[in-house]
């Protein structure tokens, strides 16, 4: 009900200021490039053109990205999915030691960045250069190296890797809330362990499944770093990586800009697509599933195959997440890429080089940081009053204001880094281009969505019979929001905070199109020391970059479960 | 403490008339509810007395003070109207202790220190949470969490408790003992309290007087319990008050014939005219027997409840619902079978005119 | 002639023995309710029956034929038991129609296909379902969803059916109806039934026999009447129903209530074994109380309460409360009067008896 107290709705008044400041910051921040987007693609000399679209689409270089981005986030959706499936039976539904150690450890590689990832393996497995393919021929002496990285099958690997986990958490999600009678009635109406999996388990969490299948897609079509990591040797690229292209290579050329609009464009309607049909999968196929009273899901006796499939679990995760972080740190102490790793070899002096010596590397590291901050921050605040007017007050056209800010969460990096070049690179007046400003402008944009969603969720909670509750006790509205709202939003607030923070840290698509000469980021950093052939410091700012993750990450999880217990 | 004087009162929401033009009013000191189905319109003339909603026309008075008055635009925000309230889903403050839930009020109104601590502390007390004081709400049980709402409501001496369906989420036990306790709360404060529910049962067993209001919004009758009860205004009323068994009549000269039978009604005759008229009756008026006077009845169903046996019986081609203390059918051999016949009589009966349709399921 | 038997069946998880030790009978065609508290190990026995628990000790008969039995390491899958059950969160398939829902036993044991089609019709038939048939049984509410289970469980016709608080999902208003259509079903096909519930007007309503549990251990098997009537011991009497207790000093000569002698009123001189023990419980139920004028246990009416059908009266005696319940039509004192209470039916408990609470 409403929560006003005035007798009738005035014309103009707090609730209508606050929607109006909210929509022109989100118009600013978050339309406005978008639109320029679609402008550049489809305006030529101001006229609408669709055949000159269509042309770049035809183009040999735009259409080898296209097919690329499709067989490699394909590939990539249908490996995930089958992996992280698995894995979600296998630690919720069987009776596999260490299961609930292992579902942590599953989630693992979600916290690191794929494109460290990459550089590893490029590490272990470049044919030539590789660590692992350099035993496997001088030592072992084969002829051929053991596998070629720089391959789409390479790449999809690396990807599947790190995205599993999409289809794991909605997966194990689904089949641990499920209730476990839909099972038991399956069992008591005559049917077998395996009639039953096959007729009622499967189906009944296949929307989990295709809903993390997609966001595999999304996030694997949206994907700059492992690519650009692993492909471009070889001429792989993906149409991330050819925006980015476009705009460094052939700065300022009106063509090369027309393309990269043409090109995130299709990015955007995929993406859209993506979404849209997630949001049928979800909303069609959210079965009822969950129950209260429940007895443990009976679970399958794997018997003999219980500690293979263990030692399974073990070795996959030591390769994917033990073996890359080792490569990476002993790369970094390396006095020079190629060494054998023997103690004469190693030296700390590249991550004391790269952390209090190099201006380029220690530059990058508090760029990202403040950077970090900096955007959590104003999105964090932004996002609380733009999702109080959406979910409290009572004025038209929210739903608007609710489709502008949810819009960057289909929005990949990359677009939006597109978006922000055309917008604030002079041609309406402010000339951001260069700086850090334009990186934070963009990643307000991209991250808007997440703090709207933290901040939504909390203030639903926020009921407004408790509102209501402080005004009968006596409080006016200040002192109600003042004393009821704010601290139950805290939480909410933190929580979006971190959203933000940390992958503001680790993020490399967005500032890899708008970097300056002083404004790396940390991804920036490493990716281009790599790309320079500056492994080994590549490597230990990589490594550098891991540790500062997973102290945020473990920071975050004590400061966020201490509040919200407290 | 006050009184609530409700004059002539408009509501309309998103074109529809919720309230036209209601009057009421409530004595000082006294319990009273307001029953109705849901979607009455009850909750929203509870909002409009705690000024969350404004009136469209005419005026609320607390005491002798005009807190909303739609002709000359007066409207009291909800803090400055002197009431506690308890909300339907508690509204406790989840992220304050209990002390702090309760003391919140105090606070507000510039009460500091020990006088603080000492009103916080009595008023926790007498709503039964002394020792979990420090306790955070999401370690209380919902009724532990509902007392919390009344300490909360009450702390500051309101001349008003304005309670919306505050039971409604708790068990059966649970709401019989909180439903004394707001009784016993309100004879030891002396506060004027309006409670708004759809459940007869509670309104019942809590008011000095109450009102039942129609789908409509319309006061249909208001009353102390006994009266309302025993002598309803008019169907509506009485079919909502409990389970309802209706017999149709129809005027054959100086005969009421029962139904579609050739059964007649024997009892004293009825005071209204007409020639189609319905005997109303609840389960405790039909009175059982073997064989003897009455209408002949057969027994469609036998529910042994426990205190009590429920028996569907079959009348002159209507069923009606009959309720038995259990031990007064196993002294006088009235444990029927389905299928058996018995002899009922009426104990008390209401007459409408026409015939009045039955309630949906018996 | 008991047709499902449970012997000496004991169940624990880790050190807790959530049934000790149970010997029931259940006669073909009869409808036996477990009643009792949460973690009472009702729905234990329950899925031990079903399959779904082995045992710790005692075995388990259907008919001539061993289902369970721990001597024997015998446990009959669940799949293999034919029996019918109902779950209290419904647990229908919410990505098969309403007839694939009840068609699925029939389809697991490979029937011919008009038979599927026939069984499958009576059992909809039988529910009421037959209109929503090819609708998603997500589209249904409770009580709908709780007859497809039903349906689905009578496609087998089953001879024995568990029902696990099928009831305690749905609205109240539901309830009773549900009530009434189990027991329908029952009648028409004649299946057993073992019903798990914690709600004692359910159990009342719908078995031939009641057993109270308490902790794994049975308090009492009877007929619904004899249970609710004759309570075995405190603990039944306080589970089923409404009760109130005097706690009272005896000696042969009377009984004591706060320090002050009381002659014996009329018929309610408790047992020798309890006047023995020196004091007792003096248990009733709220509506076998009488007010009397003169004489009896006297006590003092602290407040009355109109409730429409009853009316709900607190009366002091010495010391405690004692609540009492009177139909409309029945005339008595008003708050504030002193009065005489006359106990219907009293029954005495040892003192030291422990309670539900």
């Amino acid at each position: 009900m409403n929560t006003r107290t005035k007798p009738a709705p005035r014309g103009f008044g707090t609730p209508e200021l606050l929607f109006l400041l909210s929509v022109g910051v989100l118009v600013v921040v978050v339309a406005f490039p978008m639109l320029l987007i679609f402008f550049n693609a489809f305006w030529v000399n101001g006229h609408f053109n669709i055949v000159d679209v269509l042309a770049v689409l035809r183009r040999e270089e735009t259409y080898q990205a296209l097919l690329n981005s499709l067989i490699l986030s394909g590939g990539v959706t249908v490996t995930g999915t089958i992996v992280g499936t698995f894995f979600a039976w296998l630690v919720t539904r069987t009776d596999l030691p260490f299961k609930s150690t292992m579902k942590l450890l599953f989630l693992v590689p979600f916290m690191l960045p794929a494109f460290i990832g990459a550089l590893a393996w490029k590490m272990l497995l470049s044919p030539r250069a590789g660590y692992i393919n350099r035993l496997f021929m001088d030592v072992l002496g084969f002829d051929s190296p053991f596998f070629d990285i720089y391959s789409y099958a390479g790449i999809i690997l690396v990807e599947t890797m790190y995205l599993f986990p999409f289809v794991f958490i909605q997966v194990s999600g689904a089949l641990e809330r499920m209730d476990p009678t839909l099972e038991e009635s399956a069992r008591i109406s005559g049917a077998d362990l395996f009639t039953i999996t096959r007729k009622i388990t499967i189906p009944l969490v296949l929307p989990s499944i295709v809903s993390g299948a997609l966001l595999i897609m999304l996030y694997s079509m949206a994907h700059f770093g492992t690519v650009a990591v692993l492909g471009v040797e070889i001429g792989i690229y993906n149409i991330p990586v050819l925006i980015y292209e476009k705009i460094h290579q052939s700065a300022g050329s009106f063509d090369s800009i027309r393309t990269a609009t043409v090109l995130a464009t299709v990015l955007v309607i995929t993406a859209a697509l993506i979404l849209w049909a997630q949001n049928r999968v979800l909303a069609k196929g959210k079965y009822q599933i969950i129950a209260g009273k429940s007895f443990r899901p009976t679970e399958l006796k794997l018997r003999g195959l219980r500690i293979p499939l263990l030692i399974l679990c073990i070795a996959y995760i030591a390769l994917t997440i033990v073996l890359p972080t080792a490569t990476i740190f002993m790369v970094g102490g390396l006095k020079t890429y190629g060494l054998p790793f023997t103690l004469e070899n190693m030296t700390w002096g590249n991550y004391n080089h790269i952390l209090f010596e190099w201006d380029l590397t220690r530059d990058s590291i508090w760029n990202s940081i403040s950077l970090g901050i900096a955007a959590a921050l104003i999105t964090m605040f932004a996002g609380v009053v733009i999702s109080y007017v959406i979910v409290k007050m009572k004025v038209r056209g929210k739903g608007f204001l609710e489709f502008l800010g949810m819009l960057p969460f289909s929005v990949p990096g990359s677009v939006i880094a597109l978006g922000v070049i055309l917008a604030w690179s002079g041609k309406f007046g402010i000339n951001l281009y260069n700086t850090v400003w334009i990186i934070l402008v963009a990643y307000i944009a991209r991250y808007m969505a997440f703090s709207l969603k933290a901040n939504s969720a909390a203030l639903e909670q926020v009921h407004d019979s408790l509102v209501e509750a402080a005004r009968a006790a006596g409080a006016s509205m200040a002192q109600a929001l003042r004393d009821v709202v704010v601290p139950l939003v805290r939480p909410g607030m933190i929580a979006a905070f971190f959203l933000i923070f940390l992958p503001a840290l680790r993020e490399l698509t967005v500032s890899v199109l708008l970097y300056g000469p002083t404004t790396r980021t940390i991804g920036v950093a490493i990716y281009t020391l790599n790309e320079d052939g500056e492994t080994v410091y590549s490597a230990a700012l990589a490594g550098i970059a891991l540790i500062i993750i997973v102290v945020g990450e473990i920071l975050i999880k004590r400061l966020v479960t201490g509040k919200s217990g407290a | 403490m006050a009184s609530i004087e409700i004059r002539d009162v408009s509501k309309r929401y998103a074109g529809r008339a919720i309230l036209s033009g209601l009057s009421l009013a409530l004595e000082d000191g006294e319990c009273f509810t307001l029953l109705g189905p849901s979607g009455c319109g009850k909750t929203v003339l509870l909002r409009l007395i705690a000024g969350f909603e404004a009136p469209d026309s005419g005026s609320i008075l607390i005491g002798d003070k005009a807190v909303a008055d739609a002709a000359s635009g007066r409207m009291a925000p909800p803090d400055k109207r002197g009431l506690g309230m308890v909300f339907q889903d508690y509204a406790v403050w989840p992220h304050m202790t209990v002390f702090a839930n309760v003391a919140y009020p105090l606070r507000l109104a510039g009460v500091k220190g020990d006088e603080l601590r000492d009103r916080t502390m009595r008023c926790v007390e007498l709503v039964g949470l002394a020792g979990l004081d420090q306790r955070l709400p999401s370690q209380l049980s919902g009724g532990q969490q509902q007392r919390v709402a009344l300490a909360r409501a009450l702390v500051s001496e309101p001349g008003i408790l304005l309670l919306d369906e505050p039971l409604n989420n708790l068990d059966a036990n649970l709401r019989e003992e909180m439903r004394f306790e707001i009784k016993a709360l309100q004879q030891k404060t002396g506060v004027t309290i309006l409670y708004v529910t759809h459940d007869q049962e509670i309104a019942l067993g809590i008011a000095d007087r109450l009102a039942v209001m129609d789908e409509h919004g319309k006061l249909c009758q208001i009353g102390t319990p006994e009266e309302v009860y025993e002598h309803p205004a008019d169907d509506f009323v009485f079919r909502f008050l409990g389970i309802a068994n209706f017999l149709f009549f129809t005027r054959e000269g100086n005969v009421l014939r029962a139904g579609n039978s050739r059964e007649s009604w024997r009892g004293p005759p009825p005071d209204i005219d007409g020639k189609l008229l319905t005997a109303g009756f609840r389960p405790s008026d039909v009175l059982l027997a073997r064989e003897g006077e009455g209408f002949s009845g057969i027994i469609r169903r036998a529910s042994f409840l426990g205190a009590q046996f429920d028996y569907l019986i079959e009348i002159a081609g209507v069923l009606i619902r009959a309720a038995l203390p259990s031990h007064e059918c196993v002294a006088r051999g009235l444990l029927f079978a389905e299928g058996d016949a018995c002899r009922v009589e009426l104990a008390t009966v209401q007459w409408f005119a026409g015939h009045v349709a039955a309630a949906e399921k018996l | 002639m008991a047709y499902i038997e449970l012997n000496q069946v004991t169940k624990r998880f880790g050190v807790i023995t959530a049934v000790d030790r149970m010997n029931l009978e259940i006669a073909q065609g009869e409808c036996l309710a477990m009643l009792g508290p949460s973690g009472c190990g009702k729905t234990t026995t329950l899925r031990m029956v079903a399959g779904f628990e082995d045992l710790d000790e005692g075995e388990i008969r259907v008919g001539e034929r061993i289902i369970s039995s721990k001597a024997k390491k015998y446990y009959l899958p669940p799949e293999q038991r034919n029996f019918g059950m109902v779950f209290q969160a419904f647990a229908v398939w919410p990505h098969l129609t309403v007839y694939e829902n009840v068609a699925f036993p029939l389809r697991i044991r490979k029937l011919p296909k008009n038979e599927i089609h026939a069984r499958t019709e009576e059992a909809l038939k039988n529910t009421n379902l037959l209109p929503v048939a090819q609708g998603s049984p997500d589209d249904l509410s409770g009580g709908g969803k709780q007859r497809v289970a039903l349906a689905r469980a009578l496609a087998i016709r089953p001879d024995v059916m568990l029902l696990d608080e099928p009831l305690s999902s749905l609205d109240p208003h539901f309830r009773e109806e549900m009530r009434f259509e189990i027991k329908d079903l029952q009648r028409r096909f004649g299946f057993s039934i073992l019903y798990v519930t914690h709600d004692q007007s359910e159990a009342m309503a719908l078995s031939d026999r009641i057993l109270v549990m308490r902790a794994g251990v049975v308090q009492q098997i009877g007929t619904p009447l004899e249970v609710y009537s004759d309570p075995a011991n405190r603990f039944v009497f306080e589970f089923i129903g409404l009760s109130c207790f005097i706690e009272a000093g005896l000696s042969p000569e009377g009984m004591y209530l706060g320090g002050e002698r009381h002659p014996w009123p009329e018929g309610i001189e408790p047992p020798n074994e309890i006047i023995a023990a020196g004091k007792g419980l003096l248990a009733a139920r709220p509506t076998e109380i009488d007010f009397i004028g003169e004489g009896g246990i006297r006590g003092e009416v602290l407040r009355k309460v109109y409730l429409g059908e009853t009316i709900d009266y607190r009366v002091r005696v010495a010391d405690t409360e004692v609540r009492i319940q009177k139909t409309r039509h029945t005339a008595g004192p008003s708050a504030g009067d002193r009065c005489g209470l006359r106990f219907t039916r009293p029954h005495w408990y040892p003192a030291d008896e422990s309670s539900e609470k």
